[in-house]
This record gives C-alpha cells, sequence and structure tokens, in this order.
C-alpha cells in the first residue's frame, strides 16, 4: 500500500516544529502550508495540528474552473499549477478543512503537496519528518496503524458533503467517520464563547485566506 | 562598569532584530556544496541535524533520518536553529566600549586592553578578583578549557558556569544518592517500562524530542504519573496528574513513599542488598501519610495513594525529573525524595527499569564533568580532594601550590562582586541580565565593576554592561563534543568558517591566556588537541573520558560514558551491578518536607512559579531573534487561573503589575483553567523590564547552591492598562519583545 500521513490530535504537544519545517521545503519558498491552533487555551494545552487531507475527490479541484488543480497517480493533490491559476479563490473558499491559500504576491494558490519533491525521492515531508511525537506520521498503513492504540478515519461528513480522504485522522473513538454536524459549529451556539487572546491570535493568522 | 543610559541606541545597533530567512533568501535552485551531519545547538536532547552548506554559508537543515536519538525528529527552535549563524545581529569584529558607546576595535587592541585591565586589578587586588563564568552550551572541550583558564591561565578560586541554575541540585543529589552524577538509563530504556513518574517537567515544550520515547512507551501500553502545579501539555496526557503546590515534593514523594511501605510494594531484598539508610527513611515516611501529604500538597490523598499503587506494582517503571523539583530552596531533598522511590523498589540498573534527569543545556552532563564548576576538576574530579588534585596537576604540569582551592556558585559570586571582593569578570555563554534571579541586584553587580569583558556572538542583554565584547562563534562554526541528557557523548561538527572576523571561542580564551604569560599551559592547535588533554585529565575519575574518540562516537552514534579504555564501547545503563559509593550501595536519604523559603501572606498572597515555552530557549539571546519563533511567542504574560482573576477582576488579555519583596514587571494575563488557583506563572526567556527573574527569590539551596526560581510569593496589581498583548496587535519589524520593554 502507498505511504500517507497519520494525523493524530491527541499526540500533538503544539510545538509548531511542522509549521517551521514546512518553509524549507524546496518548493515552498519559505511559506508553510500547514496550521497549529488551540482547541481553547483558556480550558486546556491541547493544539491541533491541519494539513491538507488529500480528498479523493478534492472539493478545491472540483471548484476550480481552469482545471490548474491535479492529483498525483498516488492521490496527492498539489498546489495550482502556475499557469492555469486564475486568481478566482474559488479553492480557498471551497475547501472544507480551510487548507489553501492564496499568495498575493505569486498570485497563486498554494497548499500542502506532501512535499512532492521530496515523497517523490522516498524522503518523509518536512512535517512528519520533524514532529516529535508522531502526531504527524508519514508511511504505509500496514508499517504504522498496528503500532497506535488510535483507529485510523479517513471519512469526513460536512453537512450534506461527505469527504474520504487520502489522509488518516486518528482517533481514540469507534466512529467510522467524523461528522462535523452536531457538535456546535452549524447548530446550537449562536453566540460564541469569548476566546483567549492566544486563540484569537492563532485563529486571525492561520485562517487568513492569504499569505 | 558603569550604568548604561543608552539602551535604545545599543538596540538599535545590535539588536535583537528579527530576521527569518536564509541570509540570501529563500531559493528552490541551491547547489549544495556538503551536508554536515552534526546537532542541534539547544536543548541536551541533542538532535542529530544535518546542515547544507552553499559557498561557505549555512542555507538550511535536512533531518538527520540515521542518527537513532530523534530519527530526523526537530523541535520548531531546531528548524530554525541555522538561520542564527548569518543573522544580521552577528557581532563581527571585537567592540571597546568608550564613553558608553561600543566601539569598532581591532583584536591586539581588544586583547591587550582585556589582559592590561586582568592584570592591573590582579596585581592590585590579587588573583582572586577576577571572575570567570561560563556555560554548558559549549562544547566539552570548551568547558574543559574555561576551568583550565580560570585556574592555569588566571588564577582565580571564582570559576562558575550557568549549569548553577540548571542542573546542580539533581547532580548533587544524584551523587549522594549513588556516588555518580549521570542518568542511570539510556532513553531506549523507556519505551519499555510500564509506568512512567515525570515530575516537574514539562517536556513537551522543553525536550520536545523526548517525547518521542514517551509516546514509544504509550503504544506499548504504558502509562504515565505527571506532578506539575500546572496542566502543562506534557500533563494534559498524563494518566494521573498531581497537580501539587510548588515546591511540595518531598512531602508528596513520602506520602508515595509511606503506600508503598503500607501495601508492600517495596522490594526487601533489593534494600537490603543494594542499599544504606532504609530504615532511617522508613521511619520518616511513617509520618507522612496520603493525608499528611494531601495536606501540604493540595493533592488528594486518594491521587497520592493511587499514584503509589500504579507505580509500585509496574513490573518495570523509569522517574524521570528535572527544573520543576530541583530550582527550589530545597531541590536537592525533593530530587533525594523521588529517588527513595526508585531505591525503595529496586526499579533501577535493568532494562526498562530506572532513573533519569532531565538536563536543561546542550551540554549541561558534559559542561558539569570537566572543572568548570567551582568545586569540580575534570572527570567529575573534587578541588578539595588533594589526589585528586595532584592528578590534575600532573597532566597540566602545574605546580600544584599554583591551583587555587575552591570558589563559590554564581550568585554567591555576584553577591562578592557587589561586596567588591571581586571586581573584574570575564563571560562566556551565558546572559546574567535574563538568568539570574533577583535581576536588580545583579544589574547593581554588573555596574559596579571596574573590568567586564564579554565573550559572545551576540549581543547580550548582559555584554550591554560589558566594556569589551570579543566576537564568538556558533555552534556551527566549530568542532567539539558534547553529552546528551542520557549521558551519550556526540560530535558537533564545523559546517562553515564565522563570519567577518568573528573568532572560534577557544583561540580566544586561549589567546588571552597566552597575553598573560601563561602559554606554557595552553599550547594546543585546535579543539581535537583539547580533548585529548582532556581523556587523560578526566583518566580514572567518575566521567572518565579517556576511551571515547572522536572516531568512536561518529561509528557508534555516540558513545556513552564512562569508558575507560580504548577497546571499551561504553556504559548506557549505570548500576547494573554496583553503584558508584566505595561500598557498591546506593543510599536513601530521610528527608523532611520544608516549604519554600517565601510562602504566600496577606500582603503577596500568591505564588509564583517561573518556567520556559518551547519557542524559546533559555536566556532568548539566540532565539528571540528570530522571526517564527518570536511571532508565536514574542513576549512573556501570565497565567492566572480563572477563579483567581475574578478574584481580582482582571480580563484575559489585560496587562497587570506583578510584584514581589524584590521588584515589579507589567505582564498581559492569560487567563486559563490549566494551573492552580493558588498559583500564577511568567515565563522567563527575556531582560529587562520583562524578566520575571525581576520578581524571583535569590534564595539557594544550602546543598546544590541552585536559586528557588520555582516559587516565590507575589501579587497582582490592576493598572488599567489599555495596552493589548503583542500577539494582539501583531506588528511586524523589530523584535517587539524589545520595542515594548524600552518604551
Amino acid at each position: 500500500m502507498e505511504e500517507t500521513m497519520f494525523i493524530d490530535p491527541q499526540r500533538c504537544i503544539g510545538c509548531r516544529a511542522c509549521v517551521a519545517a514546512c518553509r524549507e521545503c524546496g518548493t515552498h519558498k519559505g511559506y508553510s502550508m500547514i496550521y497549529v491552533d488551540y482547541l481553547d487555551r483558556s480550558e486546556t494545552t491541547a493544539t491541533m495540528p491541519t494539513v491538507c487531507m488529500h480528498c479523493v475527490e478534492p472539493t478545491c479541484a472540483l471548484v476550480c474552473p481552469a482545471d490548474a488543480i491535479k492529483t498525483t497517480d498516488d492521490g496527492v493533490v498539489l498546489s495550482a499549477l502556475k499557469p492555469r491559476c486564475l486568481d478566482c479563490r474559488n479553492c480557498v473558499n471551497a475547501c472544507p478543512f480551510g487548507v489553501p491559500k492564496y499568495n498575493t504576491e505569486m498570485h497563486l494558490q498554494m497548499k500542502c503537496d506532501m512535499c512532492f519533491d521530496r515523497s517523490s525521492e522516498g524522503l518523509k515531508p518536512m512535517c512528519a519528518s520533524v514532529c516529535p511525537t508522531s502526531a504527524i506520521a508519514f508511511g504505509r498503513y500496514e508499517d504504522i496503524v498496528p503500532t497506535r492504540r488510535t483507529k485510523p478515519v479517513k471519512a469526513h461528513v460536512f453537512g450534506n458533503q461527505r469527504v474520504e480522504t487520502k489522509v488518516y485522522l486518528m482517533l481514540p473513538s469507534d466512529a467510522d467517520e467524523v461528522a462535523v454536524d452536531g457538535c456546535g459549529v452549524f447548530e446550537g451556539r449562536t453566540v460564541a464563547e469569548p476566546e483567549s487572546w492566544i486563540d484569537l491570535q492563532v485563529e486571525e493568522t492561520d485562517k487568513s485566506n492569504e499569505f | 562598569m558603569s550604568k548604561v543610559t543608552n539602551v535604545e541606541k545599543i538596540i538599535e545597533e545590535f539588536g535583537p532584530h528579527l530576521h527569518d530567512s536564509p541570509y540570501d533568501g529563500w531559493r528552490a535552485d541551491r547547489v549544495i556544496d556538503r551536508i554536515v551531519p552534526t546537532h542541534c545547538p539547544y536543548c541536551a536532547v541533542q538532535c542529530g541535524m544535518n546542515l547544507l552548506v552553499e559557498n561557505n554559508h549555512v542555507v538550511g537543515f535536512e533531518p538527520r533520518y540515521d542518527f537513532p536519538v530523534n530519527e530526523g525528529r526537530l523541535c520548531p527552535k531546531g528548524v530554525t536553529a541555522y538561520l542564527q549563524v548569518h543573522h544580521p545581529d552577528r557581532l563581527l569584529h571585537p567592540l571597546i566600549k568608550r564613553n558608553g558607546t561600543f566601539q569598532r576595535a581591532s583584536w591586539d587592541e581588544a586583547l591587550d586592553l582585556v589582559v592590561a585591565k586582568l592584570k592591573e586589578l590582579q596585581s592590585k587586588y590579587g588573583k582572586d578578583s577576577i571572575g570567570v563564568y561560563s556555560g554548558s552550551s559549549l562544547t566539552t572541550e570548551k568547558t574543559y578549557l574555561m576551568g583550565k583558564f580560570a585556574r592555569a591561565g588566571l588564577g582565580t578560586r571564582y570559576v562558575d558556569y550557568n549549569g548553577r541554575l540548571c542542573m546542580v541540585s539533581a547532580a548533587s543529589a544524584n551523587n549522594k544518592a549513588f556516588g555518580i552524577d549521570r542518568a542511570a538509563n539510556p532513553w531506549s530504556d523507556i519505551p519499555l517500562a510500564e509506568v512512567l513518574l515525570i515530575a516537574g517537567s514539562n517536556c513537551a515544550e522543553t525536550f520536545p524530542v523526548l517525547n518521542k520515547f514517551l509516546w514509544q512507551q504509550r503504544d506499548n501500553g504504558g502509562s504515565w504519573i505527571i506532578v506539575d502545579p500546572r496542566q502543562t501539555p506534557t500533563a494534559r496526557q498524563g494518566d494521573l496528574h498531581l497537580q501539587l503546590k510548588p515546591g511540595t515534593d518531598v512531602a508528596l514523594a513520602n506520602g508515595m513513599l509511606h503506600v508503598l511501605i503500607e501495601e508492600k510494594l517495596i522490594d526487601e531484598s533489593f534494600i537490603a542488598t543494594r542499599t544504606n539508610g532504609w530504615e532511617e527513611t522508613k521511619a520518616l515516611a511513617a509520618r507522612y501519610s496520603p493525608q499528611v501529604a494531601a495536606e501540604i500538597t493540595g493533592v488528594p490523598a486518594e491521587k497520592i495513594a493511587r499514584a503509589a499503587q500504579v507505580y509500585g506494582r509496574a513490573k518495570t517503571s523509569m522517574v524521570l525529573h528535572a527544573r520543576g523539583i530541583e530550582h527550589h530552596s530545597h531541590g536537592v531533598n525533593n530530587v533525594l525524595s523521588y529517588i527513595n522511590l526508585v531505591l525503595a523498589t529496586g526499579s533501577i540498573g535493568k532494562p526498562g527499569r530506572g532513573y533519569g534527569t532531565i538536563t536543561g543545556q546542550g551540554n549541561g552532563q558534559g559542561g558539569r564533568e570537566h572543572g568548570q564548576k567551582a568545586d569540580q576538576l575534570p572527570g567529575q574530579r573534587s578541588i578539595t580532594n588533594p589526589e585528586h588534585r595532584k592528578h590534575v596537576c600532573d597532566v597540566w604540569g602545574l605546580p600544584e601550590g599554583e591551583l587555587p582551592q575552591a570558589g563559590v556558585s554564581v550568585v554567591e559570586m555576584f553577591g562578592k562582586m557587589r561586596e567588591g571582593e571581586i571586581r573584574g569578570l570575564l563571560s562566556i555563554c551565558n546572559n546574567v541580565m535574563v538568568s539570574l534571579p533577583d535581576t536588580n541586584e545583579v544589574r547593581r553587580a554588573l555596574e559596579g565593576l571596574e573590568f567586564y569583558v564579554c565573550i559572545d556572538f551576540f549581543m547580550s542583554e548582559s555584554s550591554r554592561y560589558a566594556d569589551v565584547v570579543l566576537p564568538g562563534s556558533t555552534w556551527s562554526e566549530d568542532e567539539g563534543v558534547t553529552a546528551n541528557s542520557e549521558g551519550r557523548v556526540v560530535k558537533i561538527n564545523k559546517a562553515a568558517d564565522p563570519p567577518g572576523e568573528a573568532r572560534a571561542d577557544w583561540w580566544i580564551i586561549q589567546e588571552i591566556a597566552r597575553r598573560m604569560g601563561r602559554e606554557k599551559y595552553f599550547q594546543f592547535d585546535g579543539p581535537r588537541a583539547i580533548f585529548d588533554e582532556m581523556r587523560v585529565a578526566s583518566r580514572g575519575g567518575n566521567a572518565d573520558y579517556y576511551g571515547i574518540t572522536w572516531e568512536k562516537i561518529e561509528k557508534q552514534n555516540g558513545v556513552f560514558w564512562p569508558c575507560p579504555t580504548e577497546d571499551h564501547p561504553g556504559t548506557p545503563r549505570l548500576f547494573e551491578e554496583r553503584f558508584y559509593h566505595a561500598d557498591g550501595k546506593a543510599k536513601f536519604h530521610a528527608v523532611e518536607f520544608e516549604p519554600p523559603q517565601e510562602t504566600p501572606d496577606e500582603e503577596f498572597p500568591l505564588i509564583l512559579t517561573s518556567g520556559r515555552v518551547v519557542y524559546q530557549y533559555l536566556s532568548g539571546n539566540q532565539t528571540r531573534r528570530i522571526g517564527f519563533l518570536v511571532e508565536q511567542c514574542p513576549e512573556p504574560y501570565v497565567e492566572i487561573h480563572p477563579e483567581t482573576a475574578m478574584k481580582l477582576k482582571v480580563n484575559d488579555g489585560e496587562r497587570v503589575k506583578v510584584a514581589s519583596r524584590r521588584g515589579e514587571g507589567v505582564f498581559p494575563v492569560l487567563v486559563v483553567k490549566t494551573i492552580r488557583p493558588d498559583t500564577i506563572f511568567i515565563p522567563y526567556h527575556w531582560g529587562e523590564e520583562l524578566a520575571v527573574n525581576q520578581l524571583t527569590n535569590p534564595v539557594l539551596d544550602p546543598i546544590s547552591k541552585i536559586p528557588e526560581f520555582k516559587a516565590c510569593a507575589a501579587r497582582i496589581e490592576k493598572i488599567h492598562s489599555r495596552q493589548l498583548p503583542i500577539l494582539a496587535e501583531r506588528r511586524k519589524g523589530a523584535s517587539r519583545s524589545e520595542v515594548v520593554s524600552h518604551r
């Protein structure tokens, strides 16, 4: 089976080594395409890394009017092709995980490409190479999953959209899919709780749609 | 020197400024000339890393997958470490302060001035009027040279090192209990332990890559007992989190020992055959029921009992601890009380059974082995032991009468500066204006010096007070060894030459000694020659490096000392058969709980504890210049529990004044449920107005002389500030910590 990423938020220590290392991949040109967020710093030190989940049917590619976002034979969803990218930002707005960003200087959408220039040469992506706890791990399913006590999940449900991904989320539960409905994002909680200034800062920088 | 009145100008010229890319920008078209395998310059995991060199410039890193400790892993400090090498703030030529302003000087000019001043002071006030203060982020070769420089070069008794603020409580306790100062087990033992008891260590932030082994242990089905006043990222994942009141570890450990004895979870035969001092310790533990321990520590009695049962019933277990229990006026006792648990269960000296201190600095271990410590000679020898003195004098060719007696710890050295006994200071690899307790008194000591020379590669908060600043080298510009926290000696390799006129540190130190007329003792042509002399000087001592060679280190991916002969493979696991006391046994120590020197009262009702964040390293002289790291954590803050914040009527993000008996500072509030309501926390990496050490208590542990950074009494005052935390403002440009600090 081919190699892929396994994201285990439980193990994340919030150090952002992945965020720093992402910039170092040759083709990333100093831009980081991975995000680490505090869940709610006032309650807990828990943090969550977000990489591109490399969807089987990538929403970003589906909404691209110029067919600029290509998927490799191994299922790696690449950044937009420079000659084709129209600056429209459909992909930035459509991704259910909030991953791609628009680079205003380069007039280009950029996103995690699983360090394609590294992985195509047999090297691990930068984030998975440096992650101290293997909260982000890269390898074959049969090598990684048996060593863990968490469950690999690759289906995510966002309202009416069901997304299957190449990247696995490692969860402590028995769930077969991650349902974003019902956890308060779409229903209930109409007035947001005030968040810690540290959370807000991260929201502002990481979730901005632009570099 | 005198007062520094032009701090803003010094900052403008020398930084900290933010820098966040390779010297020539981010480029995808590099032609890498050399890939240099080496290690990270920061903490004592000493992760392997490869530096990428193009045109004699370090332009990036590549994970070093083949080094067994980290297998490519790094923390954010390690990832960005290379950015300091060609940082625009680098000191590129010697500086002499004239009329309060640093001016460029030639090496001859600067060195001649240093030598003239040192000679003048020594002839006026005696040899001991010069203090030497060194550090443990240096290679072991350099730390050996610093001890020799002070004693054989200057002939002063006053030499100490910054491990005094770091490892000394653990070192003293290890020597008392085991007769040697080194972690007992290699980290490869951690995944084999059923239970880990981790006390006073937020290793997720301070030792990130150690967590590789912790999670391997958990993947194997293991569990963690975490002792910490805060729910740190480490404690969050603990199966049991004992959230004790800072400084009450002895009561907690004695309470656990009480339960181990009551429930017969102790190893009688191990105690009988391999230890001394059990009866007294057992009698003392009888008085610390879980209820008594709960009363003192604030941890529920059932939790203490549960922790003891989990630890005691495990077939394999390890105890690890760090500064949280060591930075106390009873730091040595805190460590001894946890060692009692290890000895009582006999859980040591076997795979998956053992004990380890979590060192701080990259060479925290090596830096305390070879004679830059006030009371120590190479090989962990004692400067008060006549045989040890003779051995080292023979190696050096120094007449025994010329070898000074023991000096004093660094905090005491600064006392002697204020008293006028020490008139001149030479420092390397430290930043006292950030790292010593009671900053205002430290400043007074520096201002009162007649001469202060500082070797560094960046202008630190402390070197601003210097008369002469000599530009030294970063870790990538020299070679030598370090010993990581498990006692593994590894090799740092040179990637490129120092920039400008900066020179290798060993050359600078040796040159001063030679110009002092002591060239007879300083004939080294490079770090290898220093290492070879050090091997001989350490021979037969506890930290015996005689059998270690640079080649063996490369071949074996590190060598664990002791390694007495060239055909010896090194010693990864200690105490398999015997301990290092003369009778081969370990010692229990019956230690009674005593509270921190300062406890809360009406005037100062809160316990202030200090510590680290993952984005900054120690005094921050390196990391507070790197854009990425500063972006993540640009300034210190004060963590307050919501209950306490409510009582004080302070809001999240509001700047408040935090005051103790010694000083005060203004910090933004971070309201978090992850801290005890009676405790507040401030990270310590900043200087001047942002230093938590303006508030901390300089009281020392009577044995290790470590200051009590982890507990003092403080209060919070509302100042009705409208200024937001920097992270909320997010301005770009100069290091914002500095902008705020000197507004």
